[in-house]
């Protein structure tokens, strides 16, 4: 019986399917290699942003700090990024600016992951009325284009870190009640999710225990798409003025701060940008791949 | 046919206010005191009292709405808190420098975009495909007022070859305004120096606002050739002995071009959102640069009045395309 085999091998016998599209995924992924590169990024990223306070060449320069001596020095050795109009050193600013980064995303992407898939699930699963207001809701938001609702939004809530991350997070959702309405639209007439209501499951555990697992993979890609969005559009708004405000390091102020330099000072936009250029590539070239690997539907055609 | 249109007509009233309801909560979550603000740090509190009164900020919310909707439907936009215009006459103006920045780089993103795709389909899983992966990948992933900045030091303050703000040289006569496109206004008239001058300075910012139309047609393309290529008629073309060249200019393309057009106004749509940034870096007197401008003074009639502008002109730009989609391609079936 069952009984003679560990927890370990009855889950594998289980989920033998998935463990095989699972295999062959990850061949996929391997083969790729622009998605390996993603990897690589994301995985270099993440390091620096965990270990980047030990390491900084001047960690003060994250501060109010202000050195008028080593004002708008080209890059050298001793400031491998150059300085800026106060004397702090840039690629110190850059590198911490990549924890923020993290940090923020993450959190935009909860809160807006949060409200999308409640508001999705019950959406797709109560259906009639609510269907219809909730999804309404979600066309007219997704109908403003590009950063003009979060901005007016954080404009609104005034200037720093905490109205911009509130604003991205509260216009991020819409994306995801879609993306759920639909699966959950698509898998509610399952055969599986009918015999769990046939057997009095309450709708609640329907939700969470039957279509949400069921849908994760295809909120798992979209997240790690969004990932680096959401990054652009922190910086975005700290560009024009209204988020994250200096001296705290944003590489949206810094690279607005450069502009004031041009041409002569040009590495004080040049480097920070390259670096979030090359942050959400790396997100951007992940989650491509991911979606290969994941959603195979999608794209084996 | 008319069904159809009368159906989707029905909806835009309650499409616009919902989009005039979600301005309005935003633009009223301001906690600072934005008529404060205007008045200046020297105002005494009963000018501050006589502004509040005059904008109606004292009065409950759904009151402020009601006048907001009235206000709206009669073509009143509000005044401006900061410099006292009328938002709707500004709006209008800074429409025409969007429409035409947004147009062109549409067409540029088309014009660098299909042929990617193609090429993409044409070569799968070979470098060419990669390539194009790439570019589109990359362009949106580069933080479009970064990569705005550096061309703007490379092509205008390093090699002088293109003017990197504003819309038209100062020291010329200004084109008449016809349509408000200065393009296409200095082209009626014939006046080529006119439109030399117009495009110089439309290009960098148009090549901007185009990397994401880029992104988005070369992925959406190359899948949707990929998808026709397993399609019946290829094979039985392919069975019959016709050419592979043949195949994809007589029966492809034509189907790849059914395709953009159906994209036509999520593309557009993009390219708008994308203005808000370029516009603000080019110094480019649109929408975008208005609306900045204003989130910077928190005068939130302005906000307000470019997001729910944005947002319509998209809503109509949606409806013109899915009505145009359904011309171009009869098996759609108007339901």
């Amino acid at each position: 019986m069952t009984s003679s085999l560990s927890y370990w091998q009855r889950w594998r016998i289980d989920h033998a399917a998935q463990l095989e599209d699972l295999r062959r995924g990850l061949f996929r992924f391997s083969r790729n290699r622009l998605s390996l590169i993603g990897l690589f990024i994301v995985v270099t990223m993440l390091i620096i942003a965990i270990t980047s306070p030990w390491w900084v060449p001047y960690p003060e320069d994250a501060t109010g700090r202000v050195n008028m001596a080593n004002r708008l020095q080209p890059p050298s050795s001793a400031h491998f990024f150059g300085t800026d109009d106060a004397g702090r050193d840039i690629f110190t600013r850059t590198v911490l600016a990549t924890r923020t980064s993290f940090q923020v995303g993450a959190i935009i992407l909860i809160v807006a992951i949060s409200i999308g898939v409640t508001l999705g699930a019950v959406a797709g699963y109560a259906g009639g009325v609510t269907n219809q207001i909730i999804m309404r809701l979600t066309d007219v938001m997704l109908t403003f284009p590009g950063i003009f609702l979060p901005m007016a939004l954080a404009s609104a809530l005034g200037r720093g870190m905490v109205p911009a991350m509130l604003a991205l997070s509260i216009t991020w959702w819409p994306g995801y009640c879609r993306l759920v309405e639909a699966q959950v639209l698509k898998v509610r007439e399952e055969d599986f999710v009918l015999g769990a209501r046939a057997i009095g499951a309450s709708r609640m555990r329907v939700i969470f225990r039957h279509i949400l697992p069921n849908i994760l993979t295809a909120i798992i890609v979209k997240a790690s798409m969004d990932f680096g969005f959401a990054v652009l559009a922190l910086a975005s708004l700290g560009f024009i003025g209204i988020g994250i405000q200096p001296p705290e390091p944003d590489w949206g102020s810094m690279i607005a701060l450069g502009r004031r330099f041009m041409p002569n000072a040009w590495w004080i936009s040049t480097f920070p940008g390259l670096f979030m250029f090359v942050m959400v590539l790396g997100f951007n070239l992940l989650g491509d791949g991911l979606r290969d690997l994941l959603d195979p539907g999608a794209t084996a055609k | 046919m008319v069904r159809y249109l009368v159906n989707r007509i029905l909806w835009i009233p309650v499409v616009l206010l919902l989009l005039s309801l979600i301005t309005f909560v935003i633009s009223r979550m301001v906690p600072g005191d934005p008529v404060k603000l205007a008045a200046g740090p020297q105002a005494r509190p009963e000018q501050i009292q006589r502004l509040t009164e005059e904008f109606g900020l004292d009065r409950p919310l759904p009151e402020q709405y009601l006048r907001y909707m009235g206000g709206l439907l009669q073509g009143s936009w509000g005044y401006s808190i900061s410099n006292r215009r009328e938002v709707l006459p500004d709006l209008l103006t800074y429409f025409s420098a969007t429409l035409e920045l947004t147009l062109v780089a549409t067409l540029l993103g088309l014009a660098i975009g299909i042929p990617l795709a193609i090429v993409a389909a044409r070569w799968r899983d070979l470098w060419p495909d990669h390539l194009s992966r790439f570019i589109s990948i990359g362009a949106v992933s580069v933080p479009v007022f970064w990569i705005a900045i550096i061309l703007q030091l490379i092509f205008g303050q390093t090699l002088h070859w293109l003017p990197v703000s504003g819309r038209f040289d100062p020291r010329q006569t200004y084109p008449t305004t016809i349509t408000g496109l200065l393009l296409l206004d200095t082209l009626l008239v014939g006046n080529w120096q006119g439109f030399i001058t117009a495009l110089r300075y439309i290009l960098l910012p148009a090549f901007c606002q185009s990397l994401l139309v880029i992104a988005l047609i070369t992925r959406q393309l190359r899948g949707d050739l990929l998808d026709m290529l397993r399609k019946d008629f290829v094979m039985v073309a392919r069975a019959n002995g016709i050419k592979e060249r043949i195949i994809w200019t007589r029966y492809l393309l034509k189907n790849a071009l059914i395709a953009t057009v159906s994209m036509l106004g999520f593309l557009i749509g993009f390219a708008l959102g994308g203005s808000v940034l370029i516009e603000f870096v080019f110094d480019w007197p649109g929408v975008g640069q208005y609306a900045t401008k204003a989130a910077l003074l928190l005068d939130f009639q302005v906000i307000m009045g470019a997001t729910l502008f944005i947002g319509v002109v998209v809503v109509l730009v949606n409806l013109i395309t899915d009505i145009l989609y359904r011309f171009v391609d009869p098996r759609i079936r108007f339901s």
